[in-house]
């Protein structure tokens, strides 16, 4: 589970810069957007990774 | 493309920025006080060594990889093109610090810088891996840190990297700022410490079996609260040499910048400080010097864009946030990390880099610091998982478990730090 927190969060990291490649300076507020989504992804990547170390802590605690 | 080259730097200010550089290993001094106070007297002499070590370990590995990846502001990089924009993803500096003398002055003080840094960043996970990571497993994790990871950031936002050049290719502010190493240095500082942590695992006896949570207090209060007051020195030094550096601040906006080093940093500490006595009772010592290292985390950001009032803001929020981190990332989460490393450095350095896109006065400044939170988080995280988790596979982080029980000093030194003090036994082991 930790492994598959951590490839997600790659996929964060491309979701914020599509949002620069595919909305214009002009469009502050969708490219804005666009990059939050990207940090959203991030911080479920991580929330996943983490909750794969608490069973795995759990698991091996003596 | 041709590189974004740095104005052309005065003698005076040639002089300044080489004596802050001098100063700043204080920083280093300040957090291998800190590192070797919380943790165990049983393994004090050795967590010191270490930290002596990552810091030739990273010099070493830096000079022979690192600035050549790293390469210089202004100096040559590998480019590709998406989109129809260059994005700017290596640098190619000269290899073994070829033709260092005969170059520009900033080339020369900028590469000193990331010496420094560099260590810094090393550091930090050392703390985090207090009293079960090996002495020679500590220093192969300085060495890929010095050698790809940190080189990759620091040729992003310092070198006219990719992040650094957001504000042309995407009209983003003035692109990624990070003056005095926030993401550079403490996120990839706490982030490394997160992952040495899930390798390495808890303390023996820190997680009991249904059951809260064993207090594994520092053992010396005395090296963390002086090793703070080192700090304050190292960091003044590192903001304003940094300012000098990476923004081209000029010479008087250098005391605005270190008064805002010192109230981020004072904040914190005044607000750690109230958050741990209502919760307590009386104030922690160890909280209170993570909420002061903190302020002063977030101040690497922050000190060289913000006004004094709103660098003293930043420090109370840091202040407040850092204790609560703490507590929350040992009682729910089940992660050691005896130095609070994670969120001292982790998420003191992230809160600094958005509040310094917030407060910065450019049009899409925040987006360019969420951008570059982004690069740290999907990119720098799960490469440097499976960095070290190679690291672990060769050489194994955690100490076998008689050596965790005897002490890493007795262990891999063959001697204590306090010879002449009787070590009490230690509960958690009965």
């Amino acid at each position: 589970m930790k492994f598959a927190g951590l490839l997600v969060m790659p996929a964060g990291f491309f979701l914020a810069i599509a949002a620069l490649v595919l909305f214009p300076a002009s469009n502050a507020a969708a490219r804005g957007a666009f990059v939050l989504c990207g940090l959203a992804v991030e911080a479920l990547g991580l929330v996943v990774a983490v909750r794969g170390h608490m069973e795995a802590q759990g698991k091996s605690r003596p | 493309m041709t590189p974004n080259l740095p104005p052309v730097m005065t003698e005076a200010t040639f002089v300044l920025v080489l004596v802050l550089l001098l100063v700043a290993p204080l920083a280093l001094a300040g957090v291998a006080l800190i590192n070797t106070g919380l943790g165990r007297s049983r393994s004090a002499a050795q967590s010191l060594l270490g930290n002596l070590a990552i810091v030739a370990v990273t010099a070493i590995a830096f000079a022979l990889v690192g600035a050549t990846i790293a390469g210089t502001a202004g100096g040559a990089g590998h480019t590709f093109h998406l989109a129809g924009r260059p994005w700017n993803w290596l640098g190619a500096g000269p290899l073994f610090l070829r033709g260092l003398a005969a170059a520009p002055a900033q080339a020369q003080l900028g590469l000193l810088f990331e010496f420094l840094a560099v260590a810094l960043a090393a550091l930090i996970p050392w703390g985090s891996g207090a009293d079960r990571v090996r002495l020679t497993a500590g220093c192969a994790v300085a060495a890929v840190m010095a050698a790809i990871v940190f080189p990759l950031l620091a040729h992003w936002v310092w070198d006219g990297g990719w992040l650094a050049q957001l504000g042309v290719t995407f009209s983003l502010g003035s692109g990624f700022q990070d003056p005095a190493g926030a993401a550079v240095v403490h996120v990839l500082g706490g982030l490394s410490a997160l992952v040495v942590v899930w390798i390495a695992g808890p303390r023996k006896g820190k997680f009991p079996q249904g059951g809260f949570a064993t207090a594994m207090p520092g053992h010396n209060a005395v090296y963390i609260l002086f090793g703070c007051l080192l700090a304050l020195a190292g960091w003044l030094a590192f903001n304003v040499a940094g300012a000098v550096l990476w923004m081209h601040a000029p010479l008087a906006a250098l005391p605005v910048t270190a008064v805002n080093t010192l109230l981020s940093a004072s904040g914190a500490v005044a607000a750690t400080f109230a958050v741990t006595r209502i919760r307590f009772g009386k104030p922690d010592a160890s909280l209170c010097a993570n909420g002061w290292l903190a302020g002063l985390v977030a101040s690497s950001a922050t000190a060289g864009i913000v006004t004094p009032v709103q660098g003293l803001m930043i420090g109370l929020i840091a202040g407040v946030l850092t204790p609560l981190l703490v507590e929350v990332l040992e009682l729910a989460v089940s992660i050691d990390d005896p130095s609070g490393a994670i969120a001292v450095h982790g998420a003191g350095g992230l809160w600094g880099l958005i509040a310094a896109g917030a407060l910065a006065p450019q049009a899409g400044q925040l987006v360019a610091q969420l951008v570059g939170i982004a690069a740290l988080l999907g990119l720098a995280l799960p490469l440097l998982y499976l960095l070290f988790w190679l690291v672990n596979r060769v050489v194994p982080l955690r100490v076998d478990p008689d050596g965790e029980r005897i002490g890493m000093d007795l262990h891999e030194l063959g001697g204590g730090a306090y010879p002449e003090f009787v070590i009490h036994r230690d509960d958690s082991y009965r």
